[in-house]
């Protein structure tokens, strides 16, 4: 029976991550909307967009492979494993030892290198622009993650994300070099989703433009699977962010129903606060030009590296 | 007796090579000779993982040196980098059968194709420190000889020169090593090493000049500067087996001197190789990131994957050193399965780009371009070993590189400072290496098989022979087995851990779901098995539903573009324009990049050039300056060999009074 409740559990963390992303972005949108006294589209219409892509006939460049057509459902595949994997309104959960945090990383790796192969495949100038810059800015999005998980990791001593958000559920208390990772895990957020200040979702500039660039071919379901493995991006971080830093209101997988419903409640509340919080920066930054944001990155690695360090200084005092 | 076995079969491998020289006349010797050095090493690898009764096999034959013999020893160690030799040694001989029938010069290959292979066998299977460094230059000399085989080509030439160079300078580091370990009494064999004492000083001495001597042949930097010159000189099967391959039996060397040989560790060991493998990580993954010529580019990768491997040792030996056996078997086990894991992916790697060559005739990327639509299957079995290589979950790569990941993340126990401090820094430097490694592959497989061709060789080329494409699937294959099932792996080196880092692993069999947990499963696991049926599922799913209540038309049109229509295919992104931005970045500091941009001014009718001068660094601060010297002590030595008769008599009387004067001391 509980191994029925367990599955059960597993899969509606799928199925909400995958209804909560277009909805976070659509409040994302619509706050961002209202900040600039716009009235804005209504939150669910992500969802009406991404239903009208699928429904859509595909549009395919000439020259297109079937790395270009089987692309989309391995990115597609990759983030959405990784978002269910990262716990949301509870810890534990049926397959959460599959991947640890590295793991989870990897596995957005993986959807970045399927994405930037993808831009070059039909051979046009843009999609080269933004698979070349997507690759420079993962290769210090990247380390710069794997420096925040060493800090994180020594600090809990595990890698395990469900055992890192018990152990800072059980141990709260104010310390420099978690502070450190957790702007540095923004900075990587915001660079990695492609936000303002790194790179404009909503333009199509093209001197500016970086994952826009890569998917400027795409039409119809593909691009419909692109737009949710983006949006499910973006709801990932955030859940990072929320059970590792903020881990308020986290249930345990055996700890019943009540609890998963508190869980669940305070999931969405923390989502909403990323969203809020989120468009209030993009409306109050520009973006800076692409190659400001190497240095912009290389401070994310820089304090997710001194974190590491302080870490293993005070560890040892 | 799989001794005798493997020494039967190295034995044929010469005999195949002489065999080689008689039968050149026949037109199918090529093809014979290859189908042979598939059985031999086919039967090598068997003898390798045959279960052994007593877990260390030994044998002494009465030639060699006339006080020791030659000494032979198969333990666990030596046992699996016979299985790692011989696996690549069948695939390469596979590859070859149907890549070998372009060679226009075979017999510049076939005689020295199997001795090579028995050198590197030779090596793994020496116990004693006279046959090793004969083994070890015959190995030097054979790939020396396959290095040379285009000869035509002044490039060629000169890798040759460079390769044998280094190869020399290696082997006299090695023969000094062995030198002050079998010290005055001349105690060569390994037994007697291993039981001799050893002085503070010997054992610093012995670990420079073995870290000197295996490092030129793995390809540690600063020493790496033969690898991106012979690799691509030397045919693609023969470059798999020498990046592949070769590199490991210098791995093997060094993990046999240090680990076994030296004692117990000091941790000021780890110092050294975690240093110089976090140098080489960082250099062979940023000049790889710039390359345009396809083998350069893999050469090196292989050196950053070889810092890989030094760093994971260096670790181990910092916990052996401090008695912390679970993590120093952590550290091991992953250094071993990376080198396992290397062998299996750069070798198809090189296998692709031999396909490529063989097909269109181009090693630059910047001409190639479409090779998925004219080469599909070689695109995607090359696509399979970049996925490998940029350690991607579910496959191989990834596994190793967690290990080694998680082994940092156990250093917070090592007592000691420079060690503590020290590993932070080799971390960051190998998230960037895996990180900018990723990126690197992009770029080749982006420019070189997708997109629109380039030239007209690279639309018109051909998918090579079955025996290629077999023999590169076949890697791909156990690839994907080796990062789904890893915990086979890990169960099958565990016993070497144990036998010289003094601990082992915790049974990964054991665990459900067939997941891996090195230390606990409360601390860290992973499920490649289960990551991969996810990823199947959510993306099979997805496409079920999207066909089945969405749309699954799709229509031709030509490529939208933001409206622009260009009709070339220069006008796609180039390799150097795919790294431009990660040269702008990083490469000021890594390899001293000027860019000088000539435009013409208004009404001048000459065309605008941009122009990127790379320059290596170690190669100007480190071996010119070195070659200078060189030159300038040989050229001032000159004098003396135009000395009269009685200036020479003196010579010879100085000496000779000198010597017998530091006798008597």
């Amino acid at each position: 029976m509980s191994f029925l409740f367990d599955l059960v559990a597993q899969g509606a963390q799928m199925l909400l991550a995958l209804a909560l992303s277009p909805l976070l972005i659509g409040l994302v949108r619509k706050l961002k909307a209202r900040l600039l006294r716009r009235k804005g589209p209504p939150i669910i219409q992500p969802w009406l967009d991404l239903i009208r892509l699928l429904r859509k006939e595909v549009v395919l460049a000439e020259n297109a492979s079937w790395l270009y057509r089987s692309a989309p459902y391995l990115i597609f595949a990759m983030t959405w494993v990784a978002a269910s994997l990262t716990p949301t309104f509870a810890t534990g959960l049926m397959f959460s030892w599959s991947a640890d945090l590295i793991a989870i990383i990897a596995l957005l790796g993986g959807a970045r290198f399927f994405l930037a192969l993808a831009g070059m495949d039909i051979g046009t100038s843009f999609g080269g622009i933004g698979s070349s810059r997507e690759a420079m800015f993962g290769s210090l999005a990247e380390p710069a993650t794997i420096m925040i998980v060493f800090t994180v990791s020594f600090v809990a001593g595990t890698t395990q994300l469900s055992e890192i958000a018990a152990y800072m559920a059980g141990n709260l208390e104010l310390r420099a070099s978690v502070g450190m990772a957790l702007v540095a895990l923004l900075i990587v957020a915001i660079a990695e989703n492609g936000r303002v200040p790194v790179d404009n979702p909503a333009t199509h500039l093209e001197l500016t433009m970086v994952h826009e660039a890569m998917v400027l071919e795409y039409s119809g379901r593909y691009l419909a699977l692109i737009e949710l493995a983006s949006a499910l991006k973006l709801l990932l971080y955030i859940s990072l962010i929320a059970c590792v830093f903020f881990p308020v209101g986290l249930a345990r997988h055996d700890a019943g129903l009540q609890a998963m419903a508190i869980g669940l409640g305070a999931y969405v509340l923390k989502l909403v606060i990323g969203g809020g919080l989120l468009a209030l920066f993009e409306t109050s930054t520009a973006k800076m030009r692409v190659f400001r944001v190497p240095d912009f990155l290389g401070a994310g690695l820089m304090l997710g590296l001194l974190a590491t360090l302080l870490v293993f200084v005070t560890r040892s005092l | 007796m799989p001794i005798y076995f493997a020494l039967t079969s190295v034995s044929a491998l010469l005999a195949v090579g002489v065999y080689a020289i008689v039968d050149r006349r026949n037109p199918d010797v090529s093809r014979n000779v290859y189908r042979i050095c598939i059985a031999l090493c086919g039967i090598l690898f068997v003898a390798a993982v045959m279960p052994r009764g007593a877990s260390v096999l030994s044998a002494t034959l009465p030639f060699g040196l006339p006080w020791i013999g030659v000494h032979l020893r198969i333990d666990v160690l030596s046992a699996f980098f016979l299985a790692v030799v011989n696996l690549g040694g069948a695939a390469a001989s596979a590859y070859a059968i149907g890549y070998g029938a372009h060679e226009k010069e075979p017999m510049r290959v076939l005689p020295f194709y199997p001795a090579f292979l028995a050198g590197m066998n030779m090596v793994v299977l020496a116990d004693d420190a006279f046959s090793f460094l004969v083994a070890w230059e015959f190995m030097s000399l054979a790939s020396w000889a396959l290095v040379l085989t285009h000869h035509h080509d002044a490039e060629n030439r000169r890798a040759g020169f460079v390769y044998l160079l280094m190869a020399s300078f290696g082997g006299f580091a090695l023969l000094m090593a062995f030198g002050v370990l079998g010290g005055i009494e001349g105690a060569y064999d390994f037994a007697s090493i291993r039981e001799s004492t050893k002085e503070g000083w010997k054992t610093g001495l012995v670990l420079a000049l073995a870290l000197v001597g295996m490092g030129s042949k793995a390809g540690l930097a600063p020493l790496h500067i033969w690898l991106p010159l012979a690799h691509p000189a030397a045919p693609s099967h023969v470059s798999a087996l020498m990046s592949g391959v070769m590199t490991k039996v210098a791995v093997y060397g060094f993990i046999r001197v240090v680990f076994d040989l030296l004692g117990p560790p000091a941790f000021w060991w780890s110092v050294e190789p975690m240093s110089f493998g976090a140098v080489s990580a960082l250099i062979g993954v940023l000049f790889a990131t710039i390359q345009s010529d396809l083998k350069k580019l893999l050469a090196y990768s292989t050196i950053e994957n070889i810092g890989i491997i030094f760093i994971a040792l260096g670790l181990a030996l910092a916990f052996k050193a401090d008695g912390l056996a679970l993590p120093a078997a952590l550290a091991f086990t992953a250094a071993l399965f990376h080198v396992f894991n290397h062998s299996l992916f750069k070798s198809l790697l090189f296998f692709g780009a031999g396909a490529v060559l063989g097909g269109s005739g181009e090693r630059n990327i910047e001409r190639l371009g479409g090779l998925i639509h004219s080469m599909p299957k070689t695109a995607f079995l090359f696509l399979g070993g970049c996925v490998a290589i940029s350690a991607l979950p579910p496959l191989n790569g990834f596994v190793s590189e967690w290990m080694v990941f998680q082994a940092i993340l156990l250093s917070p126990s090592l007592p000691q400072w420079t060690v503590k401090l020290l590993v932070p820094a080799v971390g960051v430097a190998l998230a960037l290496s895996a990180a900018l490694g990723a990126g690197c592959y992009i770029r080749a497989y982006g420019v070189a098989f997708l997109g629109r061709p380039r030239s007209e060789a690279a639309r018109t080329a051909k998918d090579p022979d079955r025996w290629s494409l077999g023999s590169m699937t076949a890697l791909l294959t156990l690839c994907l087995l080796a990062g789904l099932l890893p915990s086979l792996v890990i169960d099958t080196i565990s016993p070497a851990a144990r036998d010289f880092v003094g601990g082992r692993m915790p049974t990964q069999a054991e665990l459900s779901w067939l997941s891996i947990a090195p230390i606990a499963e409360s601390r860290s696991s992973y499920n490649g098995l289960l990551v991969f049926v996810f990823i199947l599922f959510s993306a099979y799913s997805a496409r079920w539903v999207i066909h089945k209540f969405g749309s699954a038309r799709s229509r031709r049109a030509p490529a939208w573009d933001c409206g622009y229509i260009e009709t070339s295919p220069a006008t796609q992104y180039t390799g150097s324009s795919f790294a431009q931005p990660i040269r702008r970045t990083l490469g000021v500091i890594a390899f001293s990049v000027k860019e000088r941009l000539d435009m013409p001014a208004p009404g001048d009718m000459r065309p605008a050039r941009l122009s990127i001068d790379i320059k290596d660094r170690i190669f100007d601060y480190l071996y010119a300056p070195l070659t200078r010297a060189v030159e300038t002590c040989a050229s001032s030595l000159n004098i003396l060999s135009l000395l009269t008769i009685q200036e020479y008599l003196a010579l010879v009387f100085g000496a000779l009074v000198f010597l017998l004067v530091l006798v008597a001391i």
